[in-house]
Formats: structure tokens, sequence, C-alpha cells
């Protein structure tokens, strides 16, 4: 019962706050400098049945929160308007580019959790050298920005080696996978690094605990403390970052897919920027701030039951 | 209270009330150690070097000589020439410039209206403090380079767009990390001295909380600092930020990648190098600090 409430408000304010961020989003226009109708066209010349279209697509004749709601109707029926420089229904657009960027991010999140929680488990485990060597590397890869590993591998790996393609997206799944192996690879160093620092530091806080003590004066395997003890009560912290990241990897896409030419809604995103494409703009920000929230959302729902110990209701469980 | 007796400097300041200058930077060495020495040596020597570039930078950096098209470093250009036979080193001596001040610009506003923003929160508490956390777990869930992308679509590329952005999106990290620590502070007894004396809310704020939450504030803004440089470099890599021909080292990598297509890896490799190696002494800096701030706390 408890748990269905807490799932019921969680939707609610998942309602809410995509709402008013759906409103922000659709307020952005009303801040740029001219007129809504000029700024949509992007200062192209355009045609009067074009002025037009837009005019009724975007119900410019009418006042401002009549526009949003006309807007928000056809958001929610599917319908994110007609790009103008790419002469295509939004809807179209984000749909086949979609695919690439949920490749890229599942991709990158897998690499992520395997040599994150690896790295941070062996450092963690193995105090001295190799604890300063690892916590060196970390560091180091913490602070190298994705778009400057991005081209490193390029190099690297597509012009010098040849092992893998510097560009482009490629054609059915396998085939995709090896065009997404070097974007996959820049994109999670970073967050690679941060998951291996937390989980160091949460491995060695649990070291210290008493359960994990108790474990080894009972003659427990060293091996077995670890997985069942230490690694098992490591995974809040871990599981809270690893949510938190997937959040920062999908705005890392937006550079990576760039820097790789892939066309994902990330290089839709600047390329539109560029191209003053402005209802592409709305579209693919909206989606990926509703992409956010939802995430967050099941971060925090996925925690709860992680950890038993979190009461649902806050104030009174405990 | 055992830091007092364990430290040879503060036991100083203890006893004489004042410190000595030499004193002080020993205690201050030792405090940063060896990893953050070299950090705080790099971060003077990139300073240095941003406000001198026009001193220090062997050549103009907007030269250009076509024909001297990705010449190899020689004596006259010690790190070679992009693909315009611009002069690499002068071009990443006053790229540092652009970097340092439109990062530390980005930090300082964001700390400013971050930290009002949550002292105003926590000192007022009840509808106040319960919206604006609610508000800042919202904006804290969209990275901060969405509102600089939000912000350049609206008042076009350039670094007017992206400081403002990225100034709004590291808003809520700062709010959210002080308001947390002014909750904590409001509940001790010194602040309740200082209102039975009679002080308002204000010079409370000003006077006693900012004072003892200033070295956690100035710890999250040096840890945030790096990201800064990270997502602004970013963003003029993808043509969104400062724009050509002016020297920037996200534009540099941009120029880096079609380099390094055509076999010319240098600037890549220079850009990126002075990218991480800022980006990481901040990293090792700002840590440091975090951890002082917590063991005062």
């Amino acid at each position: 019962m408890t748990l269905l409430l807490f799932l019921l408000r969680r939707a609610a304010t998942l309602v809410v706050v995509t709402l008013v961020s759906s409103f922000l989003v659709f307020s952005l226009m009303e801040l740029a400098p001219g007129s809504p109708l000029s700024f949509l066209l992007g200062n192209r010349s355009a045609t009067p049945e074009q002025v037009a279209l837009v005019t009724e697509q975007y119900h410019l004749d009418d006042p401002f929160l009549v526009r949003y709601g006309a807007w928000l109707g056809d958001v929610l029926h599917g319908d994110l308007g007609r790009s103008i420089a790419y002469k295509q229904s939004v809807t179209d657009l984000l749909s086949t580019r979609v695919t690439t960027t949920l490749l890229l991010v599942g991709y990158a999140g897998i690499i992520i959790t395997i040599v994150g929680v690896g790295l941070g488990v062996l450092a963690g485990s193995r105090p001295g050298r190799l604890d300063a060597a690892l916590t060196a590397l970390t560091t180091g890869f913490l602070a190298v920005p994705a778009f400057v590993s991005g081209v490193v591998l390029i190099w690297v790996f597509a012009v010098q080696l040849g092992w893998f393609p510097a560009f482009g997206g490629g054609h059915g799944l396998l085939d995709r996978l090896r065009h997404l192996t070097l974007p996959a690879v820049a994109l999670s160093l970073a967050s690679s690094a941060y998951l291996a620092r937390i989980t160091r530091a949460a491995v060695q806080t649990q070291q210290q605990a008493e359960h994990v003590e108790t474990a080894r004066s009972r003659g427990l395997q060293g091996g077995y403390v670890m997985r069942h003890h230490v690694v098992r009560n490591s995974l809040i912290p871990i599981t809270t970052v690893l949510g938190l990241t997937i959040a920062t990897l999908i705005a890392g896409a937006v550079v990576v897919e760039s820097v790789f030419a892939l066309d994902g809604i990330g290089s839709l995103l600047v390329q539109a920027i560029l191209r003053s494409d402005f209802v592409v703009v709305q579209a693919v920000i909206l989606v990926l701030v509703v992409a956010f929230v939802l995430v967050n959302t099941l971060v925090d729902i996925v925690y709860t039951m992680v950890d038993p110990r979190i009461s649902l209701t806050a104030g009174t469980g405990r | 209270m055992s830091a007092l007796t364990t430290n040879p400097a503060t036991a100083a300041t203890a006893a004489t009330g004042r410190l000595r200058p030499r004193t002080r930077l020993r205690s201050a060495a030792g405090l940063l150690g060896v990893p953050g020495l070299l950090a705080v040596g790099f971060l003077v020597l990139v300073a240095v070097v941003a406000v001198a570039a026009p001193l220090l930078a062997p050549a103009d950096p907007n030269f250009p000589a076509p024909l001297e098209a990705y010449a190899s470093p020689s004596g006259a250009h010690l790190m070679g020439t992009d693909a315009l036979g611009r002069d690499l080193l002068s071009r990443l001596m006053y790229g540092a410039r652009v970097a340092i001040l439109a990062s530390v610009a980005i930090i300082a506003l964001s700390t400013v209206v971050g930290t009002a923003v949550a002292l105003v929160s926590a000192w007022v508490g009840g509808v106040v403090d319960a919206f604006v956390s609610r508000v800042l777990d919202i904006l804290f869930a969209v990275p901060g380079i969405i509102f600089a992308l939000a912000a350049v679509s609206v008042m076009g590329p350039g670094p007017t767009g992206v400081v403002l952005g990225l100034t709004l999106g590291y808003t809520p990290y700062v709010a959210r990390v002080v308001r947390g620590a002014t909750l904590r502070e409001v509940r001790m007894d010194y602040v309740d001295a200082a209102w039975l004396q009679g002080r308002s809310g204000v010079a409370i704020c000003l006077r006693h909380l900012l004072p003892n939450l200033r070295p956690l504030i100035i710890a999250q803004a040096v840890s945030s600092l790096g990201f800064a440089l990270i997502d602004l470099s970013a963003l003029s890599f993808l043509g969104l930020g400062v724009q050509p021909p002016a020297a920037d080292w996200g534009l540099t990598m941009r120029a880096g990648l079609d380099s390094a297509l055509r076999g010319h890896v240098g600037e890549a490799v220079s850009a990126g190098l002075c990218l991480g190696l800022l980006v990481a002494s901040v990293i090792v800096l700002g840590d440091r600090l975090s951890k002082q701030a917590e063991e005062r706390a």
C-alpha cells in the first residue's frame, strides 16, 4: 500500500515537473529578441504560405497562454511541429535519430558500470601503490573532456591503426556497434573515472565497518567477504551515482555525437541551433528535459527498492 | 580540536594570535601536499601566461602564413603552426585568457547567486525553503550544458549566451550544497546567541554564517571551475561559443580534429593537454579544499 502511494506520488511529481519544464521551454521563444514569427523562421525570407503555416502551427495570432495550450495539445498528440531547415516533421526527424543516441548512451553505460565498479573495487581493496596509481589515473580521466578524448581516439584507433571507423553511424546492429565503439569509449572515460572514485570511497568505508570485521574474524574467505559484505553494501552510493551519470551521458552525447558525426538527437540539436531551426531546438530540448526528469524519477524508485531501509513515506516510516 | 595540538602552524596562531608570513606559507604548503602544490603551480603558470600573453607570446596569434602551414616545431615556431600557418604556442597562450576569464565569470556569478538563494531559503525556512528546494531539485536534474544550449539557441552563438546559460546551470549545484550546510549551521548555539543579542537576520547571515561557510563555498567553487572549463570549451568546440578567428582551446581542438585526419596531431594534443592539465589542477585543488572544509565542519 505504501509502495503504491509512493509510486503515485512520484508519478504526480513527474507530471507536474514535466508540465513546468514544457512551459519554460515554450517560453524560451518569448525571450528571444524580435517577433516569434521571424524567430521561428530563423530570420529566413519565407513565402506567404510558409508564414501562414507557421502562424497557424504556432497560433501566433492568439495570446501567449492560448498558444502554449495549443502547442502542448499538439505535443501530447505526438506533433512536435515541422522543421523549417529540414522540411520534415520533427517527430520523424527525432524518431530516426533517437535509436543512435539510446544505443550510444546504453553502450557507454555498460562500459562505465564494468570499468568504474571494477577499478573502484580494485583501488579500494588494495591500498598502497596500486590504489595511488589508480587514483592518479582516474583524476586524469576525470579531467579530460569527452571531445578531447574523442579526437585522440580518432587519431590513434581510426587514423593510425585503422581498427575502427572515424565517423558515421553504420548499418545493421553489428556494424553500428563497431561504429559506436570509439564514441562510447570517449563518452564513458570521465564517468568511469568518477564512478571508480565513488566506488573506491564506498569500498574503503565498508572495509572498516564492524560487520566486515566480524565476517573476517569468523574466518570467512577474503573473496567471499568482498563480494557479500563489502561490495553489496557499497551498492547504494554506486546505484545513485550511476543513475545521475545517465543524465550526464545524455548531455555528453550532444558533444560526442558531433565529434564522431553520428546522426543522434544531440548532433541534431547542435545543427538546429547553428541553422536557427528553433522548432527542432525546442523539441529536442523538451525531449532531453523529459528524459532527465524521467531518469531521475526512475533512479529514485530503484534507489528505494535497493535499500529497504529507506522509508517510502518520509517521516512516518521510521 | 586535536588539529590544534598536532599542527605546529595552528599552534603558533593559538600562542601568538598572529602568524608570520613564512610560517603561514609553509603551513599552506603542508596542507596542500605534493599534488596540491603541483596543481597550484600550474594554475599560477596559466594565470601569468593569460595575463601577460601579449608580452610572452612569440608571435601574433592571428597572423596567417599559408606557406608555413603545419610547420614542425622550430626556433621560429616553438610548437609549430596550424592549418593557416599561425603560431600554435601564441594561440594557446591567448587561449588561456578566454578559458580563465569565462570560467571564472561563470563560477563567480553562480556562486554569488547560489549562495544568496541558499542563505535566504535556509534562513527563512517554511514554505519558501520547501519551494526553493523543489525548484533546485528540478534544475539539478538538468545538466548545465543544456541550459547553455537553450541560451545560445535564443541569443545566438557566442560567449555571452554560453556564460549566462552555464551560470544558470551551475547555480543549483552551489545553492544545494550551501543550503545543506546552512541548515546544519543555523542550529548552532552561536546563531541563537547572536539572535538573542538582537542581531537582525541579515546581519547574522552576513557576519556569522557566511564567514563560517566560506571554506565550503570556496571548495565548491574551485571544484565546479573544472567542469565549467570543460563545458565552456565543449561549446566552443561545437561552434556555439567563442567564434573564429579568436584564439580559444575549444576552437583549436575543433581545428585539431580536421588536422588529425590529415595526419597532423600537434594542435589536438597541445590544446587537449592545456585543457586537461588545467582541469586536473583545479580538480586536485578542489579536492584538497573540500577535504579541509569537511575536517573543519
